[in-house]
């Protein structure tokens, strides 16, 4: 490498967007690495989307491909819905991570590799069948063919650390090297450095040379002639932070809880991706929050029942096969109209299917799973931040009705990332509870006429001791009631609690065009790839729009006008048609469907060429 | 409305009769039960507001609506998981889970199991009438072996549940049993189970008319329940039969039946002592085996935390620590940037 270190001449070039991908082996820290970059460009004030790929084994063999752990930001001075496409950098810590991801490498994009992993052992685990670095492999590339572990090892010759730790500080010499290419300060990451090994000074500082080596590195060799410079985004006035969908969702509740003026209760069992709310809402003791881990599924919803009977803003969040075990309870909760909200966390399915993966494939069961007709409102989350106003949306909803709320979010929100404007409390819309202390009047099922609420008295309230229960009850009284009139009575009643909330939903404003040739419907976490590929289309003048929905259940009820505004509908969905079978099952018109079952989210392209199809199709 | 604030009346059993109409089979056990603990409830001190009866699905998961508190007929299985989320939500109620020897045992094992180790101050009262009454007549976990039944017409080959050293093994802290029959006996344990902050299992044998009629006469019919029956007492001896002519000894690691016939001195009879947990499995092991009485009464007794309270005390000590939560600071922890 001696050659590539001559002094020479850099330019610094202003780019609007860059996409950088990070991945290596799961004991490489690129995680880690890449929520570090993260800060970085919160801090010099790019808008960005991340989303982190791990694998669902914890300690998968060592240099094999199960065992690559990616992450993966898309920053710059636009607008940023989604964490990118196609990449401009890959940083690839060994052979396996190299083969997983050089697909998704742009022709002539960067390629950031640590060559001390590139050994026969290593590539023949990963599948080459020769060196990748030797043969034609990568020749549409540029590639920076860094043997990092022995640059982290000279510059902490006098520190007498272990082989070990040196290669696991490789992780900030690649962190280091990207800073230099995009024009960052290095001090967050130097103070994060600083407090996570305070107690072992040693490791600090060979993270914090490590760091700095592979800045000056990057700055030295000839590959990297130039570096970027990504102008500030324009943000809306505000203050932010970054924020994950968890993240997010957990605020999002406790924030609904205090509004409402009830404490919170937590009731479930760890899944993935959902185990973070917990880890979340278990943080906030301090809030008051009851978190109750408890023995399966079933236990975490029923307990939340028992929560919302007693009183308290009572959550449960899971994933699919743990939703699939909530369901009779979901019906309990339908029959005894208590307000609760359960959160699904989607992954890939059936059964086990992707734990790690993302999908959309619990609508059907989010809507429709339930024995007898037990309707329950369906509110999707559309990105990381979008998780709090959902949260927050779906606790309001379940408070002012008296009913259950399912809350839809996915793995790729759950884990993904993005600025959050952080909002003012005091201005978040008031819920109002129907909680009721005076007995004057009291029916335990007489329903408020405006939201179709029943009251809600929590045992310890004197003189309206009632029972409740799921056998079919009276109107009024809530006596159990099998006669057919009043059968027919509940259930239609049950059903028009959501023809209410319907009512009451803000209306829907497409994007880009009120009418047209082609409108692109999705629901949740499909916003960002679809957003981009409608301003695409938008951007050449296509006649265009974009609605996605929060509400799947009830459906607003402007919906079915803006669908008939438009020649044809497209619904993207990651999944094999659920949304597009609900659409037409509700509405008489005709959809065209995209399905992508392949355990990551579209990409703009996905979109943008389908939209482009159904177009030329039209002319 | 009167002017003048008066203490309100004392309560009596009429005041926890509810207004609906009992709709068990004339004669069934479960009558029994549901008119003790009307007549306990008046007693605990506790005011009825603050009571409630939880249930999953069975004959005898009916009871919420015949007795005039809270109630929550759950569904099937489940109502442990339910009773923990309504205490949890509120420490300050008395809550009680009246279940099933199925909806208890068979699908709702699970969650009884972890409500019993972890101690939730919880009461559990066990109807075992060892059948499906609801689904008429189906063997049940506590059914013996070569149970005919209508899902078992050529015999069960199900080993049965036993239910209190379940309870034991699942780190209960309070262990009883109690016969629907045993009215006095029955009103004594259910007072007691209310004292024990804890998750208290205290197992009814229950007799069910219609599906599994006389399974328990041994144990209630006048001229024999005294020669099978061993009444439990703390720092009482093990001593039973018409005359109190026998008890039980402990021999090695097991029980034996002694005759106090002036041979043998009741100096040999064990005395019950509930908090010691391996007499308990010891008197556990006899709720199937012929040759020894049946053991009613409380078999274990223990004092340990619950649940409940340690949760209570950590929300405190968070607070203490930390402090009050503050949704704005929260919101703005970490990195934030202002445009
Ligand atoms: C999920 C579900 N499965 C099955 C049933 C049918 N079922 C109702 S009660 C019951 C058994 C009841 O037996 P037990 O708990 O002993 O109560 P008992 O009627 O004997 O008092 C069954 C199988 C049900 N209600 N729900
Ligand atoms: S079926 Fe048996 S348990 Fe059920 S009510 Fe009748 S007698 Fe009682
Ligand atoms: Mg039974």
């Amino acid at each position: 490498m001696a050659e590539d270190q001559h002094n020479i001449s850099k330019t610094t070039e202003e780019v609007e967007v860059v996409t950088i991908r990070f991945a290596g082996d799961s004991g490489d820290g690129m995680q880690l690495t890449g929520s570090q970059f993260t800060n970085n460009t919160a801090i010099v004030g790019n808008d960005l989307s991340t989303f982190p790929d791990y694998p669902s084994e914890i300690r998968a063999p060592a240099g094999s491909l199960a065992g690559v752990s990616s992450f993966q930001i898309q920053f710059g001075s636009q607008n940023i819905y989604t964490p990118g496409d196609t990449l401009d950098v890959l940083v690839a810590m060994n052979p396996a991570a190299l083969k997983v991801h050089l697909k998704d490498l742009k022709i002539n994009g960067l390629l950031l590799l640590n060559s001390v992993n590139y050994t026969p052992r290593n590539y023949k685990l990963a599948g080459w069948e020769s060196n990748p670095l030797e043969d034609k492999t990568l020749k549409d590339y540029r590639v920076a063919e860094v043997n990092m572990s022995e640059l982290v090892a000279n510059s902490v010759k006098d520190l007498n650390l272990s082989p070990k730790v040196i290669n696991r500080s490789a992780n900030m010499f690649a962190l280091g090297f990207l800073y230099y290419m995009y024009d960052r300060n290095l001090d967050s990451t130097i103070d994060f450095i600083t407090n996570k090994f305070g107690k072992y000074p040693d490791l600090a500082e060979a993270n914090r040379r490590s760091l700095k080596a592979g800045y000056n590195y990057a700055h030295t060799i000839k590959v990297i002639r130039t570096n970027y410079r990504i102008p500030k985004a324009k943000f809306k006035k505000g203050t932010y932070r970054n924020i994950m969908g968890n993240q997010a969702v957990s605020f999002g509740l406790v924030a609904a809880a205090k509004k409402a003026g009830l404490e919170l209760f937590y009731g479930g069992y760890p899944i993935t991706p959902a185990s973070d709310i917990l880890h979340y809402l278990s943080g906030f003791k301090n809030f008051g929050v009851k978190t109750f881990q408890a023995e399966d599924e079933i236990a975490g919803v029923m307990s939340t029942i028992g929560a919302a009977y007693a009183g308290d803003l009572a959550i449960t969040a899971t994933s699919g096969p743990g939703m699939a075990l909530k369901t009779e309870a979901l019906g309990l909760a339908v029959s005894v109209e208590l307000p609760m909200v359960i959160i699904n966390v989607q992954r890939g399915g059936p059964s086990t299917g992707l734990p790690t993966k993302t999908e959309q494939s619990d609508l059907f069961q989010a809507v429709l799973g339930r024995n007898g007709e037990a309707p329950i409102p369906v509110v999707a989350a559309q990105t990381p931040a979008h998780c709090f106003d959902a949260a927050y949306e779906a606790c309001r909803i379940a408070l002012e009705h008296m009913l259950p709320v399912i809350l839809l979010s996915d793995g790729y929100l759950g884990n993904g990332s993005e600025p959050w404007r952080i909002p003012d409390y005091d201005k978040l819309p008031d819920i109002t509870t129907h909680k009721k202390t005076n007995s004057e009047d009291f029916l335990p099922y007489r329903h408020d006429e405006k939201t179709l609420a029943r009251p809600w008295v929590v045992p310890g309230t004197p003189n309206m001791e009632y029972r409740v229960g799921g056998l079919e009850k009276s109107e009024g009284t809530g006596n159990v009631n099998y006669t057919p009139e009043n059968h027919q009575l509940m259930t239609e009643l049950r059903q028009r609690k959501l023809d209410i909330i319907a009512e009451s939903l803000p209306p829907v404003v497409p994007f880009g065009h009120t009418s047209g040739e082609l409108l692109v419907l999705g629901w949740g976490s499909t916003f960002g790839a679809i957003r981009t590929a409608v301003e695409n289309a938008l951007a050449k003048d296509l006649s265009v729009a974009h609605v996605q929905l929060t509400h799947l259940n009830p459906f607003p009820n402007d919906l079915e006008k803006i669908l008939n505004s438009f020649k044809k509908i497209l619904i993207p969905e990651l999944n094999m048609g659920q949304l597009q079978t609900l659409i037409q099952g509700k509405f008489v018109v005709r959809t065209e469907g995209l399905h992508k079952v392949m355990g990551v989210p579209f990409t703009q392209s996905d979109i943008y060429n389908k939209m482009i199809e159904m177009l030329k199709g039209q002319a | 409305m009167h002017e003048v604030k008066t203490k309100p009346a004392p309560l009596s059993k009429r005041d926890f009769i509810s207004n609906q109409e009992v709709r068990w089979c004339p004669g069934c056990g479960d009558y029994a039960i549901l008119s003790q603990v009307q007549k306990i409830m008046p007693e605990l001190g506790v005011p009825r507001e603050n009571i409630v009866i939880i249930s999953g699905i069975g004959c005898s998961s009916r009871f919420p609506y015949y007795i005039n508190t809270y109630g929550f007929h759950g569904i099937h299985g489940r109502a442990t998981a339910l009773a923990s989320g309504i205490k949890l939500t509120n420490p300050d109620l008395s809550v009680w889970v009246v279940t099933g020897d199925g909806d208890g045992l068979a699908i709702g094992g699970n969650h009884m199991i972890h409500l019993l180790r972890r101690n939730l101050d919880i009461n559990i009262l066990l109807f075992n009438n060892e059948i499906y009454g609801l689904t008429k007549g189906q063997y049940s976990p506590t059914s013996e072996l070569g149970k005919v039944t209508k899902s078992s017409p050529f015999g069960s080959i199900d080993y049965p549940f036993n239910p209190p050293q379940l309870a034991l093994g699942a780190a209960g802290t309070f262990i009883a049993r109690g016969i629907d029959r045993e009215q006095k006996h029955l009103q004594g344990l259910l007072k007691h189970a209310h004292t024990h902050t804890g998750t208290a299992f205290v197992e009814i044998y229950q007799n069910c008319l219609i599906f599994n009629n006389g399974v328990f006469s041994h144990l209630t019919e006048k001229e024999v329940k005294a020669e099978n029956v061993l009444v439990l007492e703390h720092g009482k001896p093990m001593i039973f039969g018409k005359n109190e002519d026998k008890g039980l000894r402990l021999n090695g690691s097991h029980l034996e039946v002694i005759r106090l016939d002036g041979k043998t001195s009741h100096d040999h009879v064990l005395i019950h002592d509930e908090t010691n947990k391996i007499q308990a499995l010891l008197l556990s092991e006899l709720t199937y085996l012929k040759e020894f009485p049946t053991p009613i009464g409380v078999f274990y007794h223990q004092d340990v935390e619950t649940y409940d309270h340690m949760m209570i005390k950590q929300i405190d000590y968070a607070r203490e620590q930390k402090g009050e939560g503050s949704i704005k600071a929260l919101f703005h922890e970490g990195y934030t940037w202002t445009v």
